[in-house]
């Protein structure tokens, strides 16, 4: 067997009983790495020198007897939007070419006490804006799948190494659907978790409210246990939620007479072959003893505006502050501080990002602010409140995690809100702060990875968990 | 001529004197080297977020509490978009749509009796770092120590309209604030910084009031005089352009004191669009009814009380204890001094007669007066039991004042003592007594008033150090012998 076939779970174990080396496991991947990523583009950084010291420091502890944490060795790419100190970290934007954090994120800080090796940052679209990472400053990246294909965004690049083996686990960002799209265009799990169960210390913010850092993996499993590592309470975010967590131990578990709510007419309009595996998925469900019923959402329809005015809106505000003053790009052509501001602005943001500043901005502005911002605010909250009164009665909501499949690179639709509407099925975890699990349930006749998408209730992680368990052994 | 009255408000930002800043654990110590207390959260490094320092929000209320204020049991944080260098994030954290305190009032004396101001909100806010222009490189240079020190900002309602009720309005929000001990406020140091909304409107003959009028905003009034200088200015300046038929425009302008004007600072078409919102990073701020009466409880005795009890309980006059507490450092020292000496209108005597006349002579601010309880309280006891004169006592207390000299220990080197001074004294009489042969037969003789002369003589001798009344015993035994 291919050390890089192992699952993080086994691998660990296998260190710990010396049967591999995590010397030997960093090294298969860089290896995998040297074969794939000239193609693939899925990182922004490597940083493969000091993974293999990283390794060698695990070998040495468990030389020792030590106990090298619940990650050891285990290769971990981190998205490029999450700070790690004394290595690049770019956002996918040139605004950030040269910007090398003092400080590590709190999920940095986790994962690397769990004895996690990051082998580089990953690829993504600029600021997280986008769901194909085609808006990254630094190239696209390709579906390992079907290279010709988007890997999905904006944790295309997460994905994409994972689904490829040039690393074991990743972390993502998932403000609408970042983690979710891409991992199930990519055939690997990815989980948003509940708002508040994952520090946002360090990660760069984009929508403050809407997103958390979340695991992908190749299995569910990896996925609970890299989770178990990274969430908990941290002082350092305020909206950090004290509780214990525990999702690892959720795997295995029956799913006999579980609720699960699939709603219909979303409004979308749905690939047949997506609306075909939903039905293959909830006869498989049926078939593992859980209850399945269709539901109706009333408002679906304004799922996308409040999402893209809500994000937008605090993207304006959270972007204001790369400016060329302090850190990254400045554009030397100025004669005054606001030309330097609108110079370096120009050319150091990509087009998404100014589209949403702009977008942002104006829904923000005096006069606009309580027809747009706060009437989406307001939309936000019914939303919750819908999905509320859907979890008072089922355990979990069944939909696709696209109403596409992966799309050939450079051929996205060309209008910004068609674009936009694709995130359709994951927004709405982001919206309500409902985590959400998306796993593959196997491949399409082309060969492209299908998946469907697991929502619960806040911190109800464990209903997913077990469920995307169940889908993705039968 | 038409008859014009001024509507004026204020905003006051305060700085509140917190060990570390309002969203990050450095320290806010004044004067540190440039960019020495910083760290990732207040430079706005990417991906840091901020973490409410919650004894910004005890001080906030406390302040609400004393001015009469609704403290909020929700408030909320928003942000105030606007791209300027000293502002790390380009956006400040401060509190527009709900802030912790609201609809206030303090009550001034004015000429015309007591008077209410209200006080509209307070809210609590960032402070941003400072720009420093190098003209040598022509370069502009951060320093972000300031970043994210605490201040509260109390917003009045348009209530005053005189310069003297603006004064007296600001001298009694400095004086709650520092009996709450929650901030310097130096105007000086930037600790307490008003901005002034200034309008005239016409006085009707039949005393109708008037709509307002439109008003501006007058910034960098540094001192009291300023102030007061700045609004007479404004007023004119308003009153003419409306007489010239013209109108005011709303703007802000700067007030330049060395030149005695204001100049418009942004007038332009650009009245700031803030684009405030809700900032994400923060939770609602929400208090129980406990932590307020928590707040509530802990509160010092304000100045009214003070009085009241200086006068009872010290049995002083109301005027001592009328200035006495117009100074929060001067009652500390008072009820120290007599809590180890007693004689409450003696230490009234000495801060009021010679702890004034020495801060004044050394032009200290009064509240930076550092006079040790401890040392006072040996001086008057000393003078009391007539171990030293009223002159020497003066003498050591000029010390004390200005060098925190050891009383005891002064008097012992310089031999000021009166008992050491004894036999001193005592060939001083003898002295006298032999020059003034007359005056000693005079006595004997039954002139009483040649024993005043005899005292006299022997003072001026002992240039006035020696005390009266030991003079008195040790001639009276020489002439008897």
């Amino acid at each position: 067997m291919e050390l890089m076939d192992l699952t993080a779970k086994k691998a660990v174990e296998m260190i710990k009983n010396k049967e591999i080396s995590a010397t030997e496991l960093v090294k298969a991947h860089i290896s995998q790495i040297e074969k794939k990523e000239d193609i693939l583009n899925s990182f922004i950084s490597l940083d493969m020198e000091n993974a293999l010291t990283e390794a060698k420091k695990t070998d040495e502890m468990i030389g020792r007897g030590e106990d090298a944490g619940a990650l050891a060795g285990i290769p971990i790419a981190v998205k490029d939007n999450i700070c790690t100190e004394g290595l690049r970290t770019t956002c996918g934007s040139k605004m950030l070419e040269s910007f090398v954090p003092s400080y590590d994120a709190e999920v940095v800080r986790r994962i690397r006490k769990a004895g996690a090796i990051i082998i580089g940052k990953t690829n993504m679209d600029e600021f997280a804006m986008g769901n194909s990472t085609e808006t990254s400053a630094y190239g696209v990246c390709r579906n390992p799948r079907n290279t010709d294909l988007v890997p999905g965004g904006s944790s295309g690049g997460s994905c994409a190494a994972v689904a490829s083996c040039e690393s074991m686990l990743a972390l993502g960002s998932d403000t609408g659907g970042s983690v979710r799209q891409p991992a199930a265009f990519c055939g690997v799990v990815g989980i948003k978790p509940t708002y508040g169960t994952v520090s946002r210390y360090g990660l760069v913010s984009y929508g403050s409210s809407l997103e958390q850092v979340g695991p992908v993996a190749k299995t569910v499993e990896d996925c609970a246990l890299t989770l178990d590592v990274i969430s908990g309470y941290d002082r350092k975010d305020s909206t950090s939620v004290k509780r214990e967590y525990g999702f690892s131990d959720m795997t295995g578990q029956s799913i006999k007479g579980m609720k699960i709510a699939v709603p219909i007419s979303s409004g979308a309009v749905v690939d047949n072959d997506i609306c075909k595996n939903m039905e293959e998925t909830v006869y498989k469900l049926k078939n593992a003893g859980a209850i399945v019923e269709e539901i109706e959402m009333t408002l679906d329809d304004y799922v996308v505006p409040a999402y893209y005015t809500i994000a937008s809106a605090e993207a304006s505000s959270n972007l204001s502050r790369f400016d060329g003053v302090k850190y990254g790009y400045r554009n030397n052509n100025y004669e005054d501080l606001h030309k330097m501001y609108k110079n370096t602005r120009t050319v150091g943001f990509g087009t998404e990002v100014k589209r949403r500043i702009m977008l942002g901005t104006f829904a923000l502005s005096s006069g606009y602010y309580e027809d747009y911002y706060l009437r989406a605010m307001k939309v936000r909250a019914l939303i919750a409140e819908e999905y509320k009164n859907v979890f008072d009665n089922y355990d979990v909501i069944m939909t696709p995690v696209s109403p596409v499949k992966p799309w050939n690179i450079g051929e996205g639709a060309k209008l910004p809100v068609e674009t936009y509407k694709k995130d359709i099925f994951t927004i709405a975890a982001n919206l309500t702060g409902m985590p959400a699990i998306s796993v593959p349930t196997g491949l399409y006749e082309e060969g492209i990875p299908s998946a469907v998408q697991f929502m619960a209730d806040c911190f109800k992680e464990t209903n997913i968990i077990k469920v995307a368990h169940i889908i993705e052994t039968v | 001529m038409k008859q014009y009255e001024k509507v004026i408000g204020l905003e006051v930002h305060v700085e509140l004197n917190t060990n570390t800043k309002i969203f990050c654990g450095c320290s806010t110590k004044f004067g540190a080297k440039p960019n020495s207390q910083t760290c990732p959260v207040c430079m706005a490094m990417p991906g840091t977020l901020p973490v409410l320092n919650e004894k910004v929000v005890k001080h906030a209320v406390a302040v609400g509490l004393a001015t009469n204020c609704r403290i909020s049991e929700f408030s909320r944080f928003d942000r105030k978009n606007y791209f300027y260098p000293d502002n790390p994030q380009n956006y400040q954290i401060s509190q527009l749509y709900m802030p912790i305190c609201h609809d206030g009032y303090v009550e001034v004396e004015t000429d015309c009796g007591m008077k209410r101001i209200g006080i509209h909100e307070i809210h609590m806010e960032e402070d941003a770092g400072k720009l420093i222009h190098d003209d040598k490189t022509g370069c502009s240079l951060i320093d972000f120590n300031r970043a994210g020190v605490p201040l509260i900002e109390i917003v009045s309602e348009p209530d005053m309209s005189s310069a003297d009720e603006v004064i007296a309005y600001l001298e009694k929000l400095r004086l709650i604030i520092k009996y709450l001990g929650v901030s310097d406020c130096k105007l000086n140091e930037g600790s307490m910084r008003a901005d002034v909304n200034i309008s005239v409107r016409e006085v009707s003959c039949n005393g109708e009031k008037m709509p307002y009028g439109t008003r501006t905003e007058m910034k960098n009034l540094n001192s009291f005089r300023a102030i007061r200088h700045a609004i007479e200015n404004e007023a004119s300046r308003q009153i003419e352009v409306i007489e010239n038929g013209g109108h005011v425009i709303m703007e802000t302008r700067r007030w330049d004191e060395e030149n005695g004007k204001s100049y418009p600072m942004r007038s332009k078409e650009d009245s700031k669009d803030y684009r405030y919102f809700p900032d994400p990073d923060l939770m609602p701020l929400i208090l129980s009814k406990e932590y307020i009466n928590k707040v509530a409880e802990n509160r010092p005795e304000f100045r009214e009380e003070k009085i009241a009890r200086y006068v009872n309980e010290y049995k002083i006059p109301k005027y001592d204890a009328g200035i006495l507490t117009l100074n929060v450092a001067m009652t500390g020292i008072f009820e120290e001094t007599v809590k180890l000496c007693g004689l409450p209108k003696k230490v009234s005597n000495w801060l009021l007669g010679e702890t004034m006349r020495l801060i004044k002579e050394s032009e200290t601010d009064p509240e930076d007066i550092n006079v040790s309880p401890e040392k006072l309280s040996t001086i008057i006891k000393m003078c009391e039991n007539g171990s030293i004169n009223n002159t020497v006592a003066k003498e050591v207390f000029e010390k004390v004042f200005y060098e925190n000299t050891d009383p005891e220990e002064y008097i012992k080197t310089n031999n000021l003592l009166m008992e050491s001074k004894k036999e001193e004294l005592a060939s001083i009489i003898d002295t006298v007594l032999s020059e003034n042969g007359k005056s000693v037969d005079d006595y004997r003789n039954g002139k009483d008033r040649a024993f005043g002369f005899l005292v006299g003589q022997v003072m001026k001798a002992t240039k006035g150090k020696a005390n009266p009344a030991v003079i008195n015993k040790l001639l009276m035994e020489k002439l008897k012998s």
